[in-house]
């Protein structure tokens, strides 16, 4: 075989191996949305588990996953924000600025198990606060933090010089500078990874199993008031997400719909991540856009 | 200064005031001042989880060893796994996350790098275009989901194909090639991208084929980046718990083969660590694997950072 033939098949190998690849994606999507979307509907989409058999609807848990995200995002994105300003701005290179940036690139290699067991020991084990909601979004944010924080250090760190050069030159202190001029330029970069690692965290059902747990008490969704044990928003009660749901329903499962069930939980959840990641994309091009007068 | 001061009386309250409100500091700077306590007590806060996160399960994988004096050794060799009757043989777990850990990174390589190649070589505009959002997608896809198929398609179709229950290795294999697949592939274009433009010139300019540039020039100058992509790939296989647990068959016996039912380190750790006491020798047998699977992550984490900076070096000479 000379050359010309090696080079010809090896294009066509790879190009065997792409399909192949872009072939795996569409049968996944296909299946899950094929075999999971007759399933769904508005009284499953509302509807109550049952606590023994796992079977009805997953009202609840879609509740559970938002309201934990939205809690995690509340207490991460502060936190990474000024880790990411740390790194961006204060952070000069020297061996303790590696030990932090090596700490932090422990933290995101670290198994989400790991991250669980942790909250699990801290929170229900050593504080004895029991599996809550609480518990999860403190246990998510451990898991959300490196990522977070590194998004937001790239995306200052690539707003040019100048920007900061003008500020300081102004008199205004690098503080205000930072929240002023740089922050709002490196806001699209910074709103996409979030929206990207909200994605990631509704999807997180590994670090929750045991800290946010595995039971979906019936809530009553007229009580408002978050200090009410009956109320959806009290962050000691135990939340079992969506994804954790379709983990539990699969493995031990009674309900004799088992499959179904989990194909039509897979695919709400599938969609919802669908929708983070393409909201990611429209929103970050809409603050580019509206950021830079780039019309 | 001094002749300032001698010109004023001694005792005169406005001068007094007048150097206090210079020496004051500005708004500028006390903004900064609470700027930088802000960035620094968040920096802090990430400190203080990682340091307490390995402190803990450290502490608590250890007791085993020093409160239940079980031999460290027995532990990493033995096979037997009934902690109940106080046989905590670690070893069936610790081969089968190996074996599933590595059987993945054998599959997805091949698949990863040619993608990476296409996007990169063969077909760059429309690679991107493409591929990039299928690759998005595909990290996209919650770890339960890849389960639920794995047990859904990937296991019935085992069993079909070899009797048995379809449980077992080489299910787990096939659900975490599709998991680590992207992540290799997205490291590997990286990597591809950042070999210098005229390494590929200067081959093509010798009259090499686009194979021979790729395999010869380009894939042996990104080496470093594919080995470190490999690696991230293996510490997510690795680290993977429930999509795993749902198709391994959790079965905590030595693996005899590839389709018998065999259990992972993380697979143990969440069907176990529930249903154990804190503080008895159950739970902290599970502890120890949970330190097992800490010092896994830290031992690829250490081997990424070798593999780059001896890539750096091969650079620079």
């Amino acid at each position: 075989m000379n050359a010309k033939q090696k080079d010809f098949l090896a294009t066509i190998t790879i190009n065997v191996i792409v399909a192949a690849v872009v072939g795996i994606l569409f049968f996944l999507l296909a299946y899950i949305l094929i075999s999971g979307l007759p399933h769904v509907s508005w009284s499953f989409l509302t509807g109550t588990t049952d606590s023994f058999s796992g079977a009805g609807g997953i009202g609840v848990q879609l509740f559970n996953s938002f309201y934990l995200l939205v809690l995690t995002m509340l207490i991460s994105i502060p936190i990474s924000l000024g880790a990411g300003i740390y790194l961006a701005e204060y952070a000069k290179d020297n061996w303790r600025t590696h030990l932090i940036r090596s700490a932090i690139e422990v933290l995101s290699s670290l198994p989400s198990v790991v991250v669980g067991l942790f909250g699990f020991l801290l929170f229900v084990v050593k504080f004895k606060i029991g599996f809550s909601v609480i518990s999860g979004a403190i246990a998510l944010t451990f898991f959300n933090l490196p990522l977070l924080t590194r998004n937001i250090e790239e995306s200052l760190s690539a707003v040019p010089r100048n920007q900061r050069e003008a500020g300081l030159s102004l008199g205004m202190s690098k503080w205000k500078t930072e929240i002023g001029i740089i922050l709002p330029v490196a806001l699209p970069g910074i709103v996409t990874g979030i929206v990207l690692s909200a994605g990631r965290v509704f999807g997180e059902a590994a670090a929750l199993i045991y800290t946010a747990g595995q039971s979906a008490p019936v809530t009553n969704f007229a009580d408002w008031n978050p200090m009410d044990a009956a109320s959806p928003l009290n962050p000691l009660r135990p939340a079992e997400t969506l994804a954790v749901h379709i983990w539990k329903v699969n493995t031990e499962g009674l309900a004799n719909n088992a499959a179904q069930l989990s194909a039509a939980a897979s695919a709400v959840l599938i969609i919802a991540v669908l929708l983070f990641n393409l909201g990611a994309r429209v929103l970050g091009n809409y603050l580019y856009r509206r950021g830079t007068a780039s019309k | 200064m001094e002749q300032t001061n001698s010109d004023l009386k001694p005792n005169d309250a406005r001068t007094d005031d007048w150097t206090a409100r210079l020496h004051r500091a500005t708004r500028a700077t006390r903004e900064d001042w609470l700027g930088r306590g802000i960035s620094y007590l968040c920096i802090g806060v990430i400190i203080l989880v990682v340091a307490s996160m390995l402190w803990f399960i450290t502490s608590k994988g250890i007791a085993t060893f020093t409160q239940n004096h079980v031999n460290l050794w027995k532990f990493v060799s033995g096979t037997n796994w009934s902690p109940n009757q106080d046989q905590i043989g670690a070893l069936p777990m610790i081969v089968g996350s190996f074996a599933v850990t590595f059987a993945a990174a054998i599959v997805a390589t091949p698949f990863a790098v040619g993608t990476a190649i296409f996007m990169t070589e063969i077909a760059p505009n429309k690679g991107r275009k493409f591929l990039q959002p299928v690759i998005e997608l595909l990290v996209g896809i919650p770890s339960v989901v890849y389960g639920f198929i794995g047990l859904a398609v990937v296991v019935p179709f085992m069993r079909h194909l070899v009797s048995g229950s379809g449980f077992g290795i080489i299910s787990a294999t096939f659900v975490l090639f599709v998991m680590v697949l992207p992540t290799i592939t997205t490291m590997t274009v990286d990597s591809l991208r950042a070999v210098p433009r005229f390494y590929k010139e200067a081959s093509l300019a010798l009259g090499a084929t686009r194979w021979q540039t790729v395999s010869r020039v380009i894939l042996r100058a990104a080496t470093p980046g594919i080995l470190t992509a490999i690696i991230f790939g293996m510490a997510r296989a690795f680290g993977e718990a429930l999509a795993v647990q749902m198709v391994i068959g959790n079965a905590a016996i030595m693996p005899k083969n590839l389709i018998s039912p065999a259990a992972t380190l993380t697979s143990q750790l969440t069907t176990g660590i529930g249903d154990t006491i804190d503080g008895t020798l159950p739970s902290n047998a599970l502890w120890s694997l949970a330190l097992i699977l800490l010092l896994m992550s830290l031992f690829f984490n250490a081997l990424v950072r070798l593999i780059a900076k001896r890539g750096q070096l091969s650079h620079e000479r």
